[in-house]
């Protein structure tokens, strides 16, 4: 019934806005401003050009002025000042051009609205001011292409030799986290080997994954470079860490990397952001399914002592799960043996072969 | 049927001799009767082909706009119901929520939709279409019948396309760039099953469709032009038409072998881009593909397609432009020369895409260099557009209004993308929605009111008769401000980190910022859509009952305004009409009218000819 209703209204509305429209035709066919060829129209839309650009231009600065608080996530890596830096510097260039374009273009709309008898100015070119307004944007490129390239390469650059290494892996929908325990050193992972409680596909047959610990929270200690190698294990993620300032895919079959170093503890964080509950998160920013909203971990950035203790706490993957840790002897055995039968048995070939 | 379609290819067998007029043929083409089969269907008259080519798009522009509506609904209210759109989305709304993998379907087949079938096809396939032949001084294109596949094949892609958002699993859901394995592996998500089968079969149509066109549109151009017409005189809608066409011919086979690899991949077993993947309790024996592979294979195409996108509206702006301010468009030759650059830098500049896939930092460096550079050509542009509004004589027609407004949006969207194509600031950038903010601005709506801007001023050519004014004014002014009102607030969202494709930004603190705002934006959005029923209204209701056309009604200097007013098959009745003159002589000094068009010799017009103009009027 409502819907009938509103069906109703809105037929109503249509009928409003047709007879409306059917009005203004026959009075403007009365009036003759159809067949003057420039009409009041003109006058009004140059007087609208001139209202849109104090009307928006002033809406759009209140509006940025409004929110830029809310708008910039607060900072918490060494070379995140440096690219929010130049941000924003980017972004007073941008905006001087944005700008003096715009009051150009409205006040010419404006200013050179048509007038009766006068005759537009035949200029169809001037080499002159056409090189300067080339090699003017030219140069300003070239500087900010110049800033950014030296901040990229230092950025992708190879990470400090003492850098804390760990692994983050995407899959739907969730973060996995290994570290590489007391040794340092990631072992093997394989990703046939990857089952429920293995979600790693760690291969424990490699002594350097004996040690190796998984982790929900991802904990790195401030003031210390921080190398994240990144994998996933269906299809692409992205890492995306916005209080540090990094992104990077994760690709299935091809690791990927970043490096950066954490300025600021999560508890120094919430002090200056006065948000008690405040947390560094980690979201995914490349498509991958229906959960790819909700792909959250939490980073927390400790003191280096703290880190350094919560670190000493860890168990390793084997000492949690004797079982796959058995498996694997068993599966190596097993291995062993039938490629002993097997060398057996080509012995066995070979020596008939001979004989 | 072939023979009674008159046109400038070779008539028997003859030889083609481009630049000499067949003036003796006199073409009485409107008096061959024509079934409507054959005059409305499967017409090979360029301009029936435009007009198909424009309502098609018209459609899909409908149906592309309500998808983002019904997305934006999701993302200015996550945590009201839905229950209210079950009539329409029937089982996509699950207890009154929105079925997280159908909003990832609305965003890819709103994408897939505005991109390549209203945007490409709709736009550069009306306007190519339409003023290519109209404007060089030619009957039809080169290959009729061609032309007629071309439309055809992009009809049967739309049906495809259309039919897959039915299935039971949903429409592709991959995103409309379809990155591999999410779009290759139906474990991933259900719309990468049929749905993305489907979508695979309609792009491979699609691109025959646009290779179709993009042959026939170069042919003829170089061949058919009318005798006095050189490539420095033609108006730069054409070089534009042009050069877009060459992008769209160089670029689309890479998209097409890309595609043909993923269905390889999908249904043969092959390995193209799948590597160590486990997915749904079970390890897939692929190893060795790439997924980055097939990033740069669509990026290939996808960056020229932005510029396959923008170039026809650049080039209408250019024209409209000059025509209402009266005055000559600005550095003609800068224009022609900047469409060259941005044709040539578009190709090598798509590994901007890429900076943070893990692909190498040098590369990401090298693309960085080539992108900022594409920043100049179009930076000239802008400059010469505002130089011929200066001390112009200017008139607002609709047409007029929607070219300001275009200057004005790929300002604003353009200037973002010196931010985006930074490397090091790509990092925080990439896949927010500053991103979504800078395309939509610079390559979405600009090129929208590049296709309006169009059809508000060649309408009366189409149809015969001319749009409503008034309700052009409506339309422009609510298009306008709906559409910064959209997109000026996304960039604040954008800088604070949020990720795009996001089904609800509820779950992170980090992005929790903005819900106001976030409704803001989706009111806005809302109000923009329903704004365009306006110029729908307008559109079906001036192509019967609007205002008669005059032949000239915008006293312009191309030559399609010296045809009748409803142009038959061939154009023109009697010869076609040689030309003299560039297409920008408005207002010249010592002219009697302010407008001089292309076919007035310079004999006829002493009192107004420059010292180097002087001999050629002998």
């Amino acid at each position: 019934m409502i819907a009938l209703g509103i069906l109703l209204v809105l037929v109503l509305l249509l009928v409003v806005f047709g007879l409306l429209f059917r009005l203004q035709i026959l009075t403007s066919i009365f009036s003759g401003s159809l067949t003057r060829e420039i009409g009041m129209s003109n006058r009004v839309n140059a007087i609208l050009m001139i209202i849109f650009m104090v009307v928006g231009g002033g809406a759009f600065a209140w509006s940025f002025i409004e929110n830029y608080a809310k708008m910039n996530p607060p900072i918490a890596s060494i070379h995140g000042y440096a690219v929010e830096n130049m941000f924003w510097t980017t972004m007073i260039i941008l905006g001087v051009a944005f700008a003096l374009t715009h009051l150009m273009l409205f006040i010419f709309s404006y200013r050179y609205q048509h007038k009766d008898g006068r005759r537009a100015f035949f200029f169809s070119h001037n080499n002159k001011i056409e090189i300067i307004w080339t090699l003017i944007p030219a140069i300003v490129m070239a500087s900010l292409v110049f800033a950014g390239w030296k901040e990229w390469t230092k950025i992708t650059g190879p990470a400090p030799k003492d850098a804390i290494v760990l692994e983050v892996m995407g899959k739907q929908f969730n973060w996995l986290v290994r570290y590489p325990g007391r040794d340092q050193k990631l072992g093997v992972v394989n990703y046939r080997l990857i089952d429920a409680t293995n979600e790693f596909g760690f291969d424990l047959n490699d002594n350097n994954a004996m040690d190796d610990f998984t982790v929900n929270e991802i904990h790195v200690p401030k003031g210390h470079p921080v190398l994240l190698k990144i994998r996933s294990r269906d299809v692409l993620h992205g890492v995306y860490m916005p209080n540090f300032r990094v992104q990077m895919y994760a690709v299935p079959g091809m690791p990927t990397k970043f490096w950066f170093t954490p300025t600021k503890t999560t508890d120094e964080m919430r002090a200056q952001l006065g948000n008690p509950k405040f947390n560094y998160e980690l979201a995914c920013s490349q498509i991958c399914g229906r959960g790819h909203f909700a792909m959250k971990a939490i980073i927390v950035v400790d003191e280096p002592d703290d880190y350094v203790a919560w670190f000493a706490q860890q168990k390793s993957f084997a000492e949690q799960n004797p079982d796959v840790l058995a498996s694997f002897k068993q599966k190596s055995d097993k291995l062993v043996k039938s490629k002993n039968a097997d060398a057996a048995a080509v012995m066995t070939q070979t020596t008939k072969a001979s004989l | 049927m072939a023979a009674n379609i008159p046109t400038n290819a070779p008539v028997h067998g003859m030889p083609i001799m481009p630049r000499i007029e067949h003036d003796e043929h006199t073409h009485h083409d409107e008096h061959h009767e024509q079934s409507f089969l054959t005059k409305y269907i499967f017409s090979q008259d360029h301009k029936v082909i435009a007009k198909q080519f424009l309502i098609t798009g018209i459609f899909w522009a409908i149906l592309g706009g309500a998808l983002s509506s019904l997305f934006r609904i999701q993302l200015g209210w996550p945590e009201s119901t839905m229950s209210w759109l079950t009539p329409v989305l029937g089982k996509w709304v699950e207890a009154g929520k929105l079925n997280p993998e159908f909003y990832l379907a609305l965003v890819t087949m709103h994408g897939t939709i505005m991109v390549f079938f209203v945007l490409t096809a709709g736009l550069s396939g009306t306007f190519s279409n339409f003023l290519i032949p109209l404007q060089i001084g030619a009957r039809d294109m080169a290959s009729g019948f061609m032309n007629m596949l071309s439309y055809w094949f992009f009809f049967a892609s739309s049906i495809i396309m259309f039919i897959s958002i039915f299935l039971e699993t949903g429409p592709a859901s991959a995103g409309w760039t379809i990155y591999p394995p999410l779009s290759a592996l139906p474990q991933a998500i259900p719309g990468s099953g049929a749905g993305m089968t489907l979508w695979l079969v309609s792009m491979a149509l699609f691109i025959i469709s646009q290779l179709l066109g993009g042959v026939n549109y170069i042919t003829t151009v170089i061949n058919l032009r009318t005798r006095g017409m050189s490539m420095s005189k033609l108006p730069l809608t054409i070089w534009s038409f042009f050069l877009t066409a060459v992008l769209g011919l160089l670029s689309f086979p890479v998209l097409f072998s890309a595609a043909l690899l993923l269905i390889f991949d999908r249904s043969f077993g092959t390995s193209f881009f799948l590597s160590d993947i486990y997915i749904a309790g079970q390890a897939l024996s692929n190893t060795g593909g790439s997924p980055i592979l097939f990033q740069h294979l669509f990026w290939f195409l996808g960056h020229p397609e932005v510029y396959i996108v923008i170039m026809p509206a650049m080039g209408m702006v250019s024209e409209i432009l000059a025509t209402n301010s009266r005055k000559p468009i600005f550095g003609y030759r800068a224009m022609i020369g900047s469409l060259l650059g941005i044709s040539l830098l578009s190709f090598v500049v798509w590994a901007h895409h890429m900076f943070v896939t893990g692909m190498n930092p040098f590369l990401g460096s090298v693309f960085m260099f080539l992108t900022l550079i594409i920043a100049v050509p179009s930076g000239v542009k802008v400059f010469n557009w505002l130089a011929t509004l200066w001390r112009g004589n200017i008139r607002f027609t609709t047409a007029m209004l929607f070219s300001i407004g275009f200057v004005s949006l790929f300002i604003s969207g353009g200037l973002t993308g010196i931010v985006l194509g930074n490397a090091a600031l790509d990092i925080q950038m990439h896949n927010t929605y500053f991103v979504v903010a800078h395309f939509h601005l610079v390559m979405g709506s600009s090129a929208f009111f590049g296709l309006f801007a169009g059809v508000y001023h060649w309408f009366p050519k189409m149809f015969g008769r001319m749009l409503d004014e008034k309700l052009g004014y409506v339309h422009f002014w609510l298009t306008f401000i709906g559409v910064y009102l959209v997109f000026m607030p996304m960039h604040y969202v954008g800088i604070a980190g949020f990720p795009r494709r996001y089904y609800a930004f509820t779950g992170f603190d980090s992005f929790s910022q903005f819900a106001d705002l976030n409704k803001f934006i989706s009111a806005a959005a809302i109000f923009a859509f329903f704004g365009q029923f306006v110029f729908i209204f307008n559109f079906f209701y001036s192509i019967w009952r609007g205002r008669r056309a005059t032949e000239n009604p915008w006293n312009s200097n191309t030559l399609e305004w010296t045809t009748p007013i409803n142009p038959g098959h061939g154009n023109w009745p009697g010869a076609i009409p040689a030309v003299h003159r560039w297409p920008y002589d408005y207002s010249k000094p010592g002219a009697e009218k302010d407008f001089i068009p292309q076919n007035v010799p310079y004999s006829q017009t002493q009192s107004s000819n420059l010292p180097n103009e002087r001999e050629m009027a002998e």
